[in-house]
């Protein structure tokens, strides 16, 4: 039940061998990518997010062969060179981690939310069903919601001053 | 590592029917929310897997130059919210749809695989069924059109056999055009919940007449359910509150509710009858009728 596949991980091409019984998480997390975090692994908890293609997805309930040909992003891909991402450092800012156990998976959902909601008016509410897959059991989620605020803020403000600098992707 | 017996990757759906075809035991996995979920508890009937996770053809949200609307059974929660054919057309699917999990979860599960578990509260359900959706199933002989409400037969059992696939949800013209139709979900939390009760319903009118009413429900039996004798009692009902009146107490005689840890049978029959009148309300609204 081995199979090669090959895929991108964080912008890096990777030939990985898995096994077709193992899961994404898995693979991740036995290829050094440990921030990838198994909380419930049933597709509860949200913990597990990485970036399909862009899309957030639960890394427990995805196989690891479905990757091939696919690019995945995770939390530490996201700071490049030292530097937070602008979701990471908002985060930091608003003091939006406690324990940190869910912070990485919040990271890529909201990383996901903000590529997705640039330059449009998104109310609180829509911020929080768009993190409605992702348990935090610390932070109550208000500063959480401040830092996505901040982001989209700060993203138009950029638009305006510097026109639209979205990366495509 | 899940444990498995076997697993084959399909590309085709013919590709599919013949890896099903060879082992009985098979079951596909598309999204794997659900079964994913079963093999982490160690479920025995899940070991033997056909993947179709990347079957293109099971993907597609078409509409053919006659209206009808084919969605692909692998189609995922969020493309049912984003395809235009389906916010366009039959807005009360992508309504369905936007009830399930979370983001993530949406991204991952397919209708196909929330029809076929055969689960009482799939949230897609209740808006196909006052769809009159058609269920296609393609198997090693030949192709099966089968209602929606037929293909249910019974908690967790469906009208599939162990060697078909389900290619698409079949949604014809006449199902659509001119109605209304809404869906709501009650439950405990906003997201990633189970319904208590879900509720679609769907009416046509003639001047201030109704000449056709469907309603359906979630959780309100052992599969999800038309409501027959009601819509059967509304066809040419004067649209008003003696209409709403009627349905309230008509409704729990098509419906089969029963007590669980997530809600008392008396608290779900008093959640049908409220849906009932106001999800009615709100589709008889879409269609300029007022009663709200």
């Amino acid at each position: 039940m081995i199979r090669n596949i090959s895929c991108k991980i964080n912008g890096k091409s990777v030939t990985l061998v898995v096994d077709v019984r193992q899961s994404l998480i898995e693979v991740l997390r036995e290829n050094g990518y440990t921030s990838v975090k198994e909380g419930c692994n049933a597709g509860e908890c949200g913990a597990c997010t990485v970036l399909v293609d862009d899309v957030p997805l639960d890394s427990c309930l995805y196989l690891a062969v479905w990757v091939d040909g696919r690019s995945i992003r995770t939390a530490e891909g996201e700071t490049k060179e030292g530097k937070l991402s602008a979701v990471q450092q908002a985060y930091l800012d608003k003091g939006a981690v406690q324990c940190g156990f869910c912070t990485p998976g919040l990271i890529m959902a909201s990383t996901a939310f903000v590529e997705q909601h640039r330059g449009g008016k998104v109310s609180r509410e829509e911020i929080r069903k768009g993190h409605a897959g992702n348990l935090c059991r610390c932070t109550g989620y208000e500063d959480i919601i401040r830092a996505v605020e901040q982001c989209l803020e700060d993203a138009e403000e950029k638009d305006r001053d510097e026109g639209p600098v979205c990366e495509s992707r | 590592m899940f444990d498995l017996n076997s697993y084959h990757k399909a590309n085709t759906v013919e590709e599919a029917i013949a890896l099903l075809s060879q082992n009985p035991k098979a079951i596909p996995i598309a999204g794997g929310t659900d079964v994913l979920v079963r093999l982490h508890q160690r479920h025995p009937d899940y070991r033997h897997l056909v993947d179709i996770h990347d079957v293109a053809e099971l993907k597609e949200i078409v509409m053919t130059p006659d209206g009808t609307i084919m969605v692909g059974s692998g189609a995922t929660f969020t493309s049912l919210m984003e395809s235009r054919i389906i916010t366009d057309n039959i807005p009360v699917l992508s309504e369905g749809a936007s009830w399930v999990g979370g983001p993530q979860v949406r991204n991952m599960a397919t209708v196909g695989g929330n029809i076929c578990n055969g689960v009482p509260s799939a949230d897609s359900a209740a808006p196909l069924l006052v769809l009159n959706a058609v269920v296609v199933l393609k198997g090693p002989q030949d192709e099966r059109h089968v209602p929606l409400h037929e293909f249910y037969q019974g908690p967790g059992r469906v009208d599939r056999q162990p060697a078909e696939i389900m290619t698409a949800l079949r949604i014809a013209p006449e199902d659509y055009r001119r109605w209304s139709a809404r869906y709501y979900k009650y439950a405990m939390r906003d997201a990633m919940d189970i319904a208590t009760i879900g509720c679609a319903a769907a009416c046509t009118l003639k001047g201030d007449s109704v000449s056709a009413l469907r309603l359906a429900f979630t959780v309100a039996g052992p599969t999800p359910l038309r409501c027959w004798k009601t819509e059967e009692k509304a066809r040419g009902a004067v649209a008003d509150q003696s209409l709403l009146q009627l349905v309230r107490d008509s409704v729990l005689e098509d419906l089969r509710p029963r007590d669980s840890w997530r809600a008392p049978k008396a608290f779900r029959e008093h959640i049908i009858k409220t849906l009932a009148e106001r999800v009615l309300q709100k589709a008889l609204n879409q269609c300029g009728v007022s009663l709200l």
